[in-house]
């Protein structure tokens, strides 16, 4: 196989929040920057980002980055780094500020500012009440962020790679990252994107789960090449699910459903949020229901054929309410469910929404990794902002609207600091190791020449169906066990998988077998690390783990109050210790998180 | 050299894999209400079809969706032909 070499200072991979973000910093300090993408950068999963970006602007009411910063901390259930928090909180208001120079359209208020509202587990003055925090453009904040970051790039000279597959990282000897080697859809053509910054900026892997609201582009391709590369994966078994997202499909039906009258039934029609909370009933909190749920299908009483769903009722409530208050609703049934609500209960599970770990990252947007006994030591060349990375703000659980913070932050963070170490670099990039394009050259040939081997579609389903059943949103010893055997040999059948389209040009077929190689990196990490994990913190909650005063919800600080850092290579575990020394201020202390 | 009409037959089928990739969209709403098209029209999508999918395609992914979902309606025939395919597919039993 045959490939050529196009030299650049710096190479994002993903051009969606976070990646046009680095590259703004890039390119408008006059660096060669190429940012190369699977989908045109608007077409990026950013665009489903809805609910805002948090920033204490303080524009409607008092508020302040300190109060932002306990937020995130006890939202974080105290697993996120607190420097790394803090960092986040003080910036918020600098990156919607610029971006808002961008172009960006937030609402405003009479007085011309920037429009807040509320969103949940945002408060004032250390959790005292709802503080209106997140910054909006009507219902398409993350559209019209994108929009105005591209526009951004295109005014600064950002070089565009549309429709290219990145492959494999490029590290070199002494561990450091000389590029990337990457796929034109187009054509096939193979190229090494051989650059002095290499910046990460993938987004999530949702579609590791059978039920993910993610899109199909969402399949952790950061991540693979990471892991691939000998870079751990860090806090993987912590994500974040949605109690009710369509069954089979993954569209949300949003919480709103349940707020104006729906119930929640198992397949003996019984309301059973009322055993599991008598006041609140369906509207508990999330995790609350989830766990419900999952209960109710694990103890036989799901619905359908497989018994693998609960229903919400909404039949009960008169129609005009439905088609007034709860728009969207009776088509994402009608369409995703084949349903009509107006008659006849929504099947629905918990579904998996965003992924809290990642490659593990500094509040500088380094990708850092254990070595020489220090737990974080930077990787040349290396940087990672966005879903794909942990910072590690989100921790054990993430508020809502701090993902797009996270991105803002971390992207223009991580281009700053390639900036400053592209400054301090000579003229010359390193020489490329050859063994490390053989083996992406290796993999793209096997598929090429793989005759007899697994279906890529079969295959990932079982990886989803495998990972829904042993490590969805409530977990379970025998099952979490059960479940790395299982993905285990579901490893060794995307190592064998056959395409039979070897076609060049825009092949799917093979970017869907790249894809599934990645997804299987993510799908382990997950299940591996959450096997080991014998507590429940934030939305890792396992049933074995009890309720004590010494841990409180089953929440272990004792001996767990630490990172997971996954490695590939051997299946291997390792730790290490979390930030709980902030930038300037006090410690937060660590309390039950309740709200 | 191959048979007469294999070369017409590969790019037609270059054309249909770029398609489909074009149907890789931000929203899963979309994503899975193209999976379904597919399934229907893969072999079957006439020259017609493939412009006006194309056409479809450059619109932005809320837009595309409050087309597909019946929140807006569009004036354009050759749109409204193409929505009207996209929400004739029936909702398939099991999506991935």
């Amino acid at each position: 196989m045959t490939y050529t070499v196009r030299k650049f200072d710096a190479v994002i991979v993903g051009a969606g929040g976070a990646g046009l973000r680095a590259a703004i910093q890039l390119s408008e300090a006059g660096y060669k920057t190429a940012v190369l993408t699977k989908v045109f950068p608007t077409r990026s999963h950013t665009v489903a980002a809805q609910g805002g970006v948090a920033a204490s602007l303080g524009n409607s009411e008092e508020d302040h980055w300190h109060w932002h910063m306990y937020d995130t901390v006890k939202g974080s259930d105290w697993l996120g780094d607190q420097d790394a928090i803090e960092f986040m909180c003080r910036k918020a208001n600098e990156v919607v500020v610029e971006l808002e120079h961008y172009g960006m359209p937030f609402d405003r208020l009479d007085n011309g500012k920037i429009y807040q509202r509320p969103f949940g587990g945002h408060m004032s003055n250390f959790g005292e009440k709802p503080v209106r925090r997140s910054c909006a453009a009507a219902d398409r904040t993350g559209h019209a962020m994108l929009h105005a970051m591209y526009q951004r790039n295109i005014k600064v000279n950002t070089q565009f790679f549309v429709e290219w597959q990145a492959l494999d990282l490029v590290r070199d000897a002494d561990g450091d990252v000389l590029g990337v080697t990457a796929m034109d859809m187009e054509t096939g053509e193979i190229v090494v994107f051989h650059a002095k910054a290499t910046i990460f900026a993938t987004g999530g892997s949702g579609r590791i789960y059978y039920s993910s609201t993610n899109a199909f582009i969402n399949t952790g391709d950061g991540l693979g090449m990471a892991a691939r590369a000998g870079i751990p994966l860090e806090d993987m078994e912590f994500w974040q699910f949605h109690p009710t997202g369509v069954a089979g499909a993954g569209v949300l039906i949003t919480e709103g459903v349940r707020g104006e009258g729906g119930i929640l039934r198992n397949s003996d029609g019984e309301r059973f949020m009322e055993r599991y909370a008598p006041n609140a009933k369906d509207l508990a909190s999330r995790d609350v229901v989830s766990r419900a749920m999952t209960t109710e299908i694990n103890e036989g009483r799901g619905c359908g054929p497989n018994k693998d769903f609960v229903l919400l009722d909404i039949t009960h409530l008169p129609p005009e309410t439905i088609m007034k208050r709860l728009p969207g609703i009776h088509e994402i049934g009608l369409q995703f469910a084949g349903v009509d609500c107006l008659k006849e209960p929504l099947p629905v599970v918990p579904t998996c929404h965003y992924q809290m770990g990642g490659i593990p990252t500094n509040y500088l947007g380094q990708v850092v990794v254990p070595k020489d006994g220090e737990s974080s030591v930077p990787v040349q060349g290396f940087y990672a902002a966005g879903e794909c990375a942990c910072a590690s703000v989100h921790g054990a659980n993430r508020l809502g609207t701090n993902s797009l913070l996270d991105l803002l932050v971390f992207g223009k963070s991580a281009g700053e600091t390639a900036v400053a170490d592209l400054g301090k670099s000579g003229n010359a990039h390193k020489p490329l190791p050859q063994e490390a394009i053989d083996r992406t050259l290796a993999r793209v040939d096997r598929l090429n020449h793989q005759k007899v081997g697994a279906d890529v579609h079969d295959t990932r389903l079982s990886m989803q169906r495998a990972m829904q059943k042993h490590a969805g949103v409530f977990r379970f010893k025998d099952m979490l066990a059960a479940g790395v055997d299982r993905i285990t040999e579901i490893e060794q059948e995307v190592a064998r998988t056959q395409i039979k389209d070897k076609s060049k040009v825009f092949n799917t077929a093979r970017i869907e077998a790249l894809e599934l190689d990645n997804l299987i990196e993510v799908a382990k990490a997950t299940i591996v690390s959450a096997n080991a994990r014998t507590e429940s913190r934030g939305a890792h909650v396992r049933d074995d783990a009890t309720d004590t005063p010494e841990t409180p919800d089953g929440r272990d600080d004792k001996n767990w109050l630490k990172h997971t850092l996954w490695y590939r290579e051997g299946s291997r575990l390792d730790y290490k210790p979390v930030h709980m020394k902030p930038m300037s201020v006090d410690t937060i202390e660590l309390k039950k998180r309740a709200y | 050299m191959g048979r007469p009409g294999e070369g017409m037959k590969e790019d037609r089928k270059a054309r249909i894999n770029r398609l489909k990739w074009h149907c890789r969209r931000a929203l899963l709403e979309l994503d899975l209400v193209f999976d379904r098209f597919w399934e229907h029209y893969e072999e079957n999508l006439d020259v017609q079809g493939e412009a006006a999918l194309e056409k479809l395609l450059e619109q932005e992914d809320h837009d595309l969706w409050a087309l597909v979902s019946g929140r807006e309606v569009t004036a354009d025939p050759q749109l409204a032909n193409m929505i009207e395919r996209l929400r004739e597919v029936s909702p398939a039993a099991n999506f991935e």
